[in-house]
């Protein structure tokens, strides 16, 4: 479960991106967020896997508290969760199936499980004859799947996702949306911020839309509702 | 931290040399160079400093006692002189040599045709007296001159000034030589750290975004640097050794016929290596250390 109270966010250059945002997501939701560039949308996630820290109010992921949270323990924070981005944001000297296993090692868990674990969820995004390949010789769709393979493989209990469609063709960004929609059904909280209305009018899930760091609509099975 | 972990650093690092191949060899490369001035210095430095202390103490001080005839006076003066010379606060050693013993040398020195000195020995019995710190020397020289029962003090006036102002800067010039050297290692490590850190900057970020530790991500980034400054004083090692091997067995003999003494091949050589193997560490090390510290702040 995730969980944000009157949460504020100043850069230090003094932009207030949150300006007060409340609100809950269940174990087990698709969240899609939305709102104009500028919007807020990126700040919101980047609190939930604590890029950055609230400057007011409370955040809490999991039960744990963000704002209380001490950098040592971030990363046991980001171990429970599963972060895609726009870029990818892959290991570029690892092979893809390095890049899954950084994930595991990290978590010092056993070489045999590793190797089981990540064969199976680069099955599962459909890349288990690509294994040896490095980032650079794949298509744009293809290391996105990469980087949700690696984002699920220690099973966790959130994916966070940052317009994980933004640099992808129509038919890939349908492709990706599937996988997620899958995760989703396996039981794992989805929280998606994106630009596509395609998507999100199509497949249709809670939409918490985003306007200048407030939350002006939120909806569950509504639609894009922003033209162009 | 588990032991398969630590495995996985050490193989992790083995790897990220290959995988990083044009950075690790700029890297190793500019180790490599760092190591080989730290190598050809320090073996040029260890033999001045070496040769500079030969020359300071060869300095010593004459002093010829005056002649008493009689026997009694003559070893009570003789005695009170060599107490008062060794109860100096600057004086290191006092040797005393009898007119006979001076006049053996003589003889051993200029030939047979002395010894017709041996019935009427002209010379006067010798204190042979060295300074503590032997730049002193004048000093010295000129408290044994103020004393009883000294006929002349020795100490080569003049030439012995000139021998230490040499020295001195000789030293100097090796001091700042070893300043610059300092400064061109630093600059060198420090442009190559400056390459590594913009290369890996984002990798630093991803892993950290996947959950990675401070301490899972630098261990391997740290264990790469000590392998780089390992490999990058094998060069610097053999070259050194080898130069210096090949130059002691020319430069020796000839510097012996001017007194002067090169330090032989061991123990400097393993000195030097250790040193340069040493200092390779430490720069692979620190190097690596402080790219890495720079982006873990996240
Ligand atoms: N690191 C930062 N430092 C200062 N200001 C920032 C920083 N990150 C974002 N901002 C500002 O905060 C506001 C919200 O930015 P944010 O990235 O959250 O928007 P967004 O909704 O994700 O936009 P987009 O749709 O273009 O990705 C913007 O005005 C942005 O300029
Ligand atoms: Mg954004």
């Amino acid at each position: 479960m995730i969980e944000m109270k009157k949460v504020t966010k100043k850069y230090p250059n003094g932009v207030v991106a949150m300006n007060g945002i409340s609100t809950k997501i269940k174990q087990g939701e698709f969240v899609y967020v939305v709102g104009p560039s500028g919007a807020g949308k990126s700040t919101f996630i980047k609190l939930m896997y604590r890029e950055e820290k609230a400057t007011s109010g409370e955040v809490m992921v999991n039960g744990i508290n963000l704002t209380t949270l001490k950098s040592a323990r971030v990363p046991h924070l980001r171990r429970q969760l599963g972060v895609v981005f726009q870029d990818f944001k892959l290991l570029p000297r690892l092979t893809v199936y390095e890049n899954v296993a950084y994930a595991m090692e990290v978590i010092e868990e056993e070489p045999k499980k590793i190797r089981e674990r990540v064969m199976e969820v680069l099955d599962l995004v459909g890349l288990k004859h690509k294994v040896r390949m490095l980032p650079t010789e794949l298509s744009g769709g293809e290391q996105q799947r990469v980087a949700i393979a690696r984002s699920i493989v220690n099973k966790p209990g959130v994916l966070i996702a940052d317009e994980p469609t933004g640099n992808l063709d129509p038919e890939t960004s349908w492709e990706i949306m599937d996988l997620f929609e899958e995760i989703n059904r396996n039981g794992t909280t989805v929280v998606m911020a994106t630009h596509n209305r395609d998507i999100v009018n199509t497949v249709r899930k809670r939409v918490i839309a985003i306007e200048g760091g407030l939350i002006v609509r939120d909806e569950y099975g509504g639609d894009y509702g922003y033209e162009g | 931290m588990k032991g398969r972990t630590i495995g996985r650093h050490f193989r992790e690092s083995f790897k990220s040399l290959g995988r990083n191949g044009w950075m690790t060899f700029a890297s190793f490369s500019a180790v490599t160079v760092t190591l080989i001035l730290v190598g050809v210095f320090s073996v040029i430095m260890m033999n001045l400093n070496h040769i500079a202390d030969d020359l300071e103490n060869d300095v010593e001080i004459r002093v010829l006692i005056e002649i008493i005839e009689e026997e009694g006076q003559k070893n009570a003066a003789e005695e009170q002189l060599l107490a008062q010379v060794q109860n100096m606060p600057d004086v290191a050693s006092v040797a005393y040599s009898t007119k006979e013993q001076e006049l053996e040398d003589l003889i051993k020195d200029f030939g047979e045709e002395l010894s017709l000195y041996e019935q009427s020995n002209p010379l006067h019995n010798v204190l042979y007296v060295k300074a503590i710190n032997p730049q002193q020397t004048a000093k010295v020289a000129e408290e044994i001159e103020k004393l009883d029962y000294t006929y002349e003090v020795l100490y080569g006036k003049g030439k012995v000034e000139n021998l230490f102002s040499f020295l001195n800067i000789s030293r100097n010039i090796g001091f700042i030589l070893i300043i610059g050297l300092l400064f061109t290692a630093m600059f060198l490590i420090s442009n190559t750290i400056r390459i590594t850190i913009f290369a890996r900057r984002e990798e630093i970020e991803i892993m950290k975004l996947v959950g990675a530790t401070n301490s899972f991500v630098r261990i391997p980034f740290v264990l790469e640097g000590i392998w780089i400054g390992l490999l990058g004083s094998i060069i610097p090692v053999i070259v050194v050794s080898i130069t210096y091997y090949k130059l002691y067995d020319i430069l020796a003999p000839r510097l012996r016929g001017n007194m002067l003494e090169l330090l032989p091949v061991t123990p400097l050589l393993y000195q030097v290596s250790v040193l340069v193997i040493g200092i390779g560490l430490i720069i692979g090390m620190w190097g690596s250390f402080m790219s890495v510290r720079k982006f873990l702040k996240v």
